[in-house]
């Protein structure tokens, strides 16, 4: 089922969580809300359950407008980010409340519940409390408990923020999977960029209430619409009007009219990834994404002088982008886009 | 440790003992006994050993006769209708505290607490005021049955709301959420949901309200008076001290006793089930076997 939301506005008190948000979101695709804290993510997620009711605006889930339904009848699995698992439950009777509601008789939601702990690797926890599983367990029991009356929409409010780095990785690939064999519409919250490019399909930037920018990852990284979203998709140095991604500065050994003179701070191996950082003349800091081998051939030590040649830069203020290491680096091509 | 286990509502297991500063465990326990010994254990001994001084058979004769049964039977059934109004109205009142804001909530709060800093007997006072042969709206309910439940109320209000309050702000609302998304509506939240997270809080405030309730005096004595039919077993041990019974009196106060502990063994048993799944976790950790039985999912074990 397609969602979409139309000219969204919510306020709380002085804060204006939502400022005229509209989105997309095509039938059986996995889209995440992508943002920093505040920029109105969980509201506009919670608003499309109808946990949160909007000031002005609409939400539509398959064409037909469910702004003034209650989130009983929406018909929306929602899953949050410390997991709200039922504690006096037991794992069963948590991923069976939904069925029990809806009346159904003991032995077909036995055979619903089993069957979803085994989609949800679980089997064999049904008789345990959540306080006896780990985060992990418990937000894998919270999806089966979302997804066991069959919503329209899966909705995910920061699923794997409460889980260490391991568990969040192994849960996003598993999600992905289980989105690609439930074809479920799925909305998910995060935080993390690398998160929501490694799952999601369409990406959703937003910043203070509003939506900077949506589109595939690629389009995001490759042609961010703004400043906020080329600095929020992805690493990028900031000098003076532009950007350049840190793997677009190439750094030489001997000087040329194309390159800038810079001092080499420090050297962080981050395993294959090499990280150089350079203070240039005028002070500014940049840092370089070299490949271990790139880094050995240039022969590079922290102290020592070096050169650096944008090799891709972006400007977004509409004039014509001025260079962005100085006046000795006029050449390399670059893009301007205008702001929205 | 995932960062949620900060936020769990359920104590980790604990790592070592607390102990007070400079004193240690032996002298610690020491202490106790002694305090609990000079003011618990050996007057109540002392009371068993009074009621029992003229043997089983003088000791029943005392507590079954007409008017002795009677002021039992009174205080019980009016203490059960009292915890019973009380959890009610106390989880109401606890409710509107927590979840609603409406102007003077902080005074409201602040009243809750007043029939506990009240002395009884001016309790007693103010109820006949209001509800005497007085009575500025024409009630008066005062030397009846309906006084003694009026007057329990009062006194016991407190007790439920208190128990109750703490447990409702720290409910996770999420829960309420989840369940509204799957399809649950108010009443059947609050059911399934709400009221068995409130249960042992509930629990403990009834217990303390019953009681309170059962050997509650002051407030009962001038309101509704020491009537034959409206005598409790509290204002019975009274007199019964005036008119030199005492063994009498100590037998009487032996039942009301026993009453008050059965209650709390029956609170105790509810309070237990109604947490079971937060003792299950200690369980956990201290059988590694069951830990290690999970299967699937051993990667991200906390």
């Amino acid at each position: 089922m397609g969602i979409s939301v139309e000219g969204a506005n919510k306020c709380f008190g002085d804060f204006q969580a939502l400022d005229d948000v509209s989105i997309e979101v095509p039938d059986g695709s996995l889209t995440a809300l992508l943002g920093p804290s505040g920029s109105g993510k969980s509201t506009l997620l919670r608003a499309i359950a109808g946990l949160e009711t909007l000031d002005t605006g609409r939400v539509l889930i398959d064409g037909e407008d469910v702004s003034k339904k209650p989130t009983q009848k929406r018909e929306v699995g929602f899953v949050f980010q410390h997991y709200a698992a039922f504690k006096h439950m037991t794992v069963y009777e948590n991923v069976g409340f939904g069925l029990k509601i809806r009346k159904w008789k003991k032995d077909k939601v036995r055979a619903r519940v089993d069957e979803l702990l085994n989609l949800v690797q679980l089997p064999g926890l049904a008789d345990r409390y959540p306080s006896q599983l780990s985060g992990g367990q418990r937000q894998r029991m919270a999806l089966a408990r979302a997804l066991a009356v069959q919503p329209q929409v899966l909705l995910l409010d920061e699923p794997f923020g409460a889980l260490d780095a391991k568990v969040r990785k192994d849960l996003r690939t598993w999600l992905r999977n289980l989105h690609e064999e439930m074809n479920v519409t799925t909305i998910f919250v995060t935080h993390d960029q690398e998160e929501a490019m490694d799952v999601a399909g369409q990406l959703v930037v937003m910043n203070q209430g509003r939506v900077e920018q949506s589109g595939s990852a690629a389009d995001l990284y490759d042609k961010p619409a703004n400043e906020f979203v080329m600095s929020f998709v992805g690493e990028v140095n900031r000098l003076g009007d532009d950007f350049v991604r840190p793997h677009d500065i190439e750094i030489v050994r001997d000087r040329d009219d194309s390159t800038a003179e810079a001092m080499v701070q420090r050297i962080v191996a981050l395993g294959f990834e090499i990280r150089v950082e350079l203070v240039l003349g005028d002070g500014t800091e940049v840092w370089a994404q070299l490949t271990r081998s790139e880094l050995q051939r240039l022969e590079l030590r922290e102290g020592q002088i070096a050169y650096l040649r944008p090799v891709h830069a972006k400007s977004f203020n509409g004039s014509a982008p001025s260079n962005p290491l100085g006046p000795r680096l006029p050449k390399g091509p670059r893009t301007v886009a205008t702001r929205r | 440790m995932e960062a949620h286990a900060a936020k769990s509502p359920v104590a980790p297991p604990r790592a070592r003992q607390l102990r007070l500063p400079g004193v240690g465990a032996g002298l610690g326990r020491g202490v106790v006994v002694l305090y609990l010994s000079l003011f618990v254990l050996l007057p109540l001994a002392a009371l068993l050993d009074n009621s029992l001084s003229e043997g089983i058979g003088h000791f029943w004769s005392q507590v079954s006769s007409g008017q002795a049964k009677r002021s039992l039977e009174l205080i019980l059934v009016c203490s059960l209708i009292v915890v019973a109004i009380n959890a009610v109205f106390g989880t109401i009142v606890a409710w509107l505290l927590v979840r609603d804001n409406f102007p003077g909530k902080s005074i409201v709060n602040a009243i809750i607490d007043l029939p506990f800093a009240l002395p009884t007997i001016v309790a007693s006072l103010i109820l006949i005021q209001l509800w005497g042969n007085k009575s500025p709206v024409g009630i008066d309910i005062a030397l009846t049955r309906t006084a003694i439940v009026v007057a329990l109320c009062f006194v016991t209000l407190p007790f439920v709301v208190r128990a109750v309050q703490p447990l409702l702000i720290e409910m996770d609302r999420e829960m309420e959420e989840a369940a509204a998304s799957l399809g649950a509506g108010g009443f059947t939240i609050f059911r399934r949901i709400i009221f068995p997270n409130l249960l042992p809080g509930l629990a403990a405030g009834v217990a303390l309200a019953f009681a309170r309730a059962l050997g509650e005096y002051g407030s009962v004595l001038l309101f509704a008076g020491g009537k034959p039919d409206t005598q409790v077993a509290s204002i019975f041990i009274g007199q019964q001290i005036e008119t030199g019974n005492e063994v009498g009196a100590s037998a009487v106060s032996i039942v009301l006793l026993a009453m008050a502990l059965v209650c709390l063994l029956i609170i105790t048993l509810i309070q237990r089930w109604g947490s079971r799944h937060e003792r299950s976790q200690v369980n956990l950790a201290a059988n590694p076997v069951i830990t290690g039985a999970a299967p699937q999912g051993g990667d991200e074990r906390e």
